[in-house]
């Protein structure tokens, strides 16, 4: 990473890029990466509700919101949403956690 | 108020990813959760700790309204202070014309159980008095996590924390946990509250009361901790789930003085099954340590009895 | 001569005249903790807001640490923000001072100099401004209320400058000009506030359309670029305060700069000091030039940032200069005037000697007859007489 001069830095110590936290990638943080079965989806929104790292990318340009699937930049493998799919409580997951192949 | 999943996902995620939080890590949702409710028009503060260094390691930040960080034990004194110039502002006509548009400005101080209950109890308990117009949101995770999972006075009884560990001789936290929500009662401002990152409808519904509510609101978040508390990752909201059925957190509003309970299980579930699934407390299920077990217990029974005999008090 | 603006002689003390001239800036918030002696102040102050001649916003704190908080909060949303503190009270708050020149906020503050404990003690030294001297704030010492009045209107001018936004502080004795009745001249408050100026923002919290963070942490690969930038914003003071005097020497007929040479022209000895002192060694001064003794009075009022530069060909070529120092740097070599003062003259061509006394601890009087023995001293040194570099002055010990 490029690191500024002094010079360059707004003054202050403050950041003015709102948000730009997005393009850090924390997916690389992964052992275990959630695999989308969209067939089992109910699009409760459970997952994208409960994930820590804002990694579950719904599409809300329809009538219903719809589960679209993984941010993997974002994702850090914390397995919450498999927990909480509640489908998975009855043996249809739609995420499930695999162990990710580098 | 959004209090259906498919409404509340319509609103901008106004934390993004790429935060440094523990995979896991319930805290981080919270602060999604919370913004999702309160919307761009907010002004939040940090009290250093986890929370506020997963989110803005410069050049870094993960918040797309303004946040402030100062200093730890002064995120209420601090948000106490852009609260008034947003008024003072408004008085006199200089705010921008931007800012001048917004109906309801939200100012949000959000600090951990460590600069909330023990460093940050002055400045909290001195914001609340002044009656300003804010919410203090506390994620109590129950010990000093990002500084190595130290003690704190919300640290529960019995539990292994760095600068109280279990041993051979002692055998983790010897004191209970400092009740302050009551502390926040005792205020008697207009809003206070519990609930948990897994109660999602409930917390969207507190968070929308806290922030309407004209003067200081309090919300006490349980904050269960993978890496400090000790269970796998995935299983976060699993836990915040369990410490209502067991009464360990209760779920409960006080609007000016009066209680109401949200959730009264219909079973409680006894506090040793929960405590189990964590490592902080396996030195209580060491032959010899039943007592602490039922200290804990006895404490949790304790607790729930008062609650009730407070909401009735309140209600008659 | 450009006709100077309409002043009322008025009686005031130093914590009154400092009252009216924060009424007089419109600062949107005020934010403070009471602590003797600066107490009559914010006293002062309420009193405006409560009869409706300020219209601030005041928060009544609960503890310094908080007042400081608060006012960098309020600072940040982009409003004018003053607070005012005396020695433990500054003490309490002293990781936020660094912070509020960290994040660059011009914040006012009214410093009534007194001792730190312990022991405790309620009276005149300069020990707590003095150990807050690596914030980044600007610190400027009075020697009357005229002073503390001008320079409090003045340091809004300088700290709030775009090219400068550092947080000042207006510092003068404790009891000694807080409390003491005086005289000063007083602009009107129409004239006070054009002279001020409205305030404006460099950044704020409170921009929906540009949202920013405040205070994020750095690791250790941005620190030292962010330390750089506020050395640089300190190292623009000078040039920002030499117009910012000038404009207030047309204004009032009063020119303060960043010292006062009093009697100094030819002077082959000169005392440097801080502060209230300065009048009573003035005296002093006086007494002795009517006998042919050739010494004059430095009066340092602008201490951070530190003149050295501009302080080197004024200094230098004497036949002796007295540093007094109102505080001690324990375990230190001399106390803080002294080391700035004599470091800055390291080294030059014309070297002058110099010696240190430290006096008026924990309010110990200053007398007439502390600052001849100084003068004694010097002339002794003068004369290539040994004197110890390091002194006390006004100690029984």
């Amino acid at each position: 990473m490029n690191l500024k001069r002094a010079q360059e830095l707004p003054e202050a110590g403050i950041i003015p890029e709102a948000g730009n936290a997005a393009e850090f990638k924390t997916g690389d943080w992964r052992t275990y990466v959630p695999q989308f079965v969209e067939e089992n989806c109910i699009h409760c929104m459970f997952c994208w509700v409960y994930c820590p790292d804002s990694a579950i990318e719904v599409d809300t340009s329809g009538e219903k919101p719809q589960m679209k699937g993984i941010h993997l930049d974002h994702c850090k493998g914390c397995g919450i949403c498999a927990t909480e799919c509640p489908p998975a409580k009855k043996g249809k997951a739609a995420l499930v956690m695999v162990r990710e192949e580098k | 108020m959004a209090t259906n999943l498919k409404t509340l996902v319509q609103n901008e995620d106004l934390l993004t990813g790429g935060h440094r939080a523990c995979a896991g890590c319930t805290g981080a949702n919270i602060l999604r959760q919370i913004m999702l409710t309160a919307g761009p028009n907010t002004v939040m503060g940090g009290a250093t700790g986890c929370m506020e260094v997963i989110t803005t390691i410069y050049p870094y930040t993960a918040w797309k309204t303004s946040f402030i960080h100062t200093a730890f034990e002064n995120v209420a004194a601090t948000i106490s202070g852009a609260e008034t110039a947003y008024r003072s502002l408004k008085k006199h006509g200089d705010l921008a014309p931007e800012a001048d548009k917004v109906e309801r400005m939200n100012f949000i101080a959000f600090g951990g159980d460590g600069g909330t209950y023990d460093i940050g109890l002055q400045s909290l308990s001195g914001a609340m008095e002044r009656g300003h117009n804010m919410l203090y949101v506390c994620y109590d995770n129950g010990a000093y996590m990002n500084t190595g999972i130290q003690r704190s006075s919300a640290t529960p009884f019995g539990a292994h924390t760095s600068t109280a560990p279990a041993g051979t001789v002692k055998q983790g936290k010897e004191q209970d946990r400092k009740d302050l929500t009551k502390i926040l009662v005792a205020h008697k401002i207009p809003y206070v509250a519990q609930t948990t990152p897994f109660h999602w409808k409930d917390m969207a519904t507190k968070v929308e009361k806290a922030l309407a509510c004209d003067g200081p609101a309090f919300l006490n978040i349980l904050m269960p901790c993978t890496v400090g508390w000790g269970f796998p990752m995935e299983l976060g909201m699993q836990v915040a789930k369990e410490a209502v059925e067991n009464n360990f957190w209760p779920l409960f509003e006080v609007e000016n003085g009066v209680y109401t309970i949200n959730k009264k299980p219909k079973e409680t579930k006894p506090i040793a099954d929960w405590m189990k699934g964590q490592a902080r407390f396996r030195h209580c299920f060491k032959p010899g340590n039943e007592g602490l077990l039922e200290h804990a217990q006895a404490w949790v029974d304790q607790q729930w009895a008062e609650l009730l005999k407070l909401e009735e008090m309140t209600n008659a | 001569m450009t006709k100077t603006a309409n002043q009322e002689l008025v009686a005031l003390s130093g914590n009154e005249a400092v009252a009216f001239a924060y009424k007089q800036a419109r600062p949107h918030v005020a934010s403070a903790f009471p602590i003797t002696p600066q107490t009559e102040m914010m006293h002062k102050f309420a009193e405006f807001v409560a009869n409706g001649q300020s219209t601030a916003e005041m928060i009544l704190v609960e503890s310094e640490h908080s007042a400081m908080s608060a006012a960098v909060g309020s600072a940040a949303a982009g409003a004018r923000t003053i607070t005012a503190t005396s020695s433990a009270g500054f003490a309490l708050m002293w990781e936020m001072v660094y912070v509020a020149a960290s994040l660059r906020l011009p914040i006012q503050m009214a410093m009534v100099n007194r001792a730190l404990s312990g022991n405790i003690n309620i009276h005149c030294d300069h020990s707590d401004s003095m150990g807050g001297r690596d914030a980044g704030w600007i610190h400027h010492f009075c020697e009357n209320a005229q002073e503390a009045y001008d320079t409090s209107l003045i340091n809004f001018r300088i700290g709030e400058h775009m090219d400068v936004r550092l947080p000042a502080m207006v510092n003068y004795d404790g009891f000694i000009i807080s409390h003491k009745e005086d005289a000063l001249y007083m602009l009107d408050d129409d004239a006070a506030f054009d002279f001020v100026g409205p305030y404006k923002h460099k950044y704020t919290l409170l921009d929906p359309a540009n949202p920013v963070t405040v205070g994020p942490l750095d690791l250790t690969d941005y620190y030292f670029e962010h330390k750089w930038s506020q050395m640089e914003s300190y190292s623009r003071v000078f040039d920002v305060a030499e117009t910012v005097f000038d404009e207030f020497a047309q204004l009032t007929g009063r020119r303060h700069d960043m010292w006062e040479e009093y009697k100094m022209d030819d002077a082959e000895m000169v005392m440097v000091i801080l502060g209230s002192s300065a009048g009573t060694a003035k005296d002093v001064v006086d007494q002795y030039r009517e006998k042919g003794v050739k010494v004059g009075l430095l009066k340092l009022r602008m201490f951070r940032p530190f003149p050295a530069e501009q302080l080197i060909p004024v200094l230098s070529g004497r036949k002796s200069v007295a540093v007094l120092d109102r505080s001690a740097s324990f375990g230190g070599w001399g106390g803080p005037v002294f080391n700035e003062i004599r470091s800055a003259l390291y080294g030059v061509n014309n070297p002058s000697p110099m010696h240190n006394w430290i006096y008026g601890l924990g309010g110990r009087d200053f007398e007439l007859h502390h600052a001849a023995e100084v003068i004694d001293a010097m002339q002794k040194i003068a004369a290539g007489g040994d004197v110890p570099t390091l002194n006390l002055l006004g100690c029984r010990a």
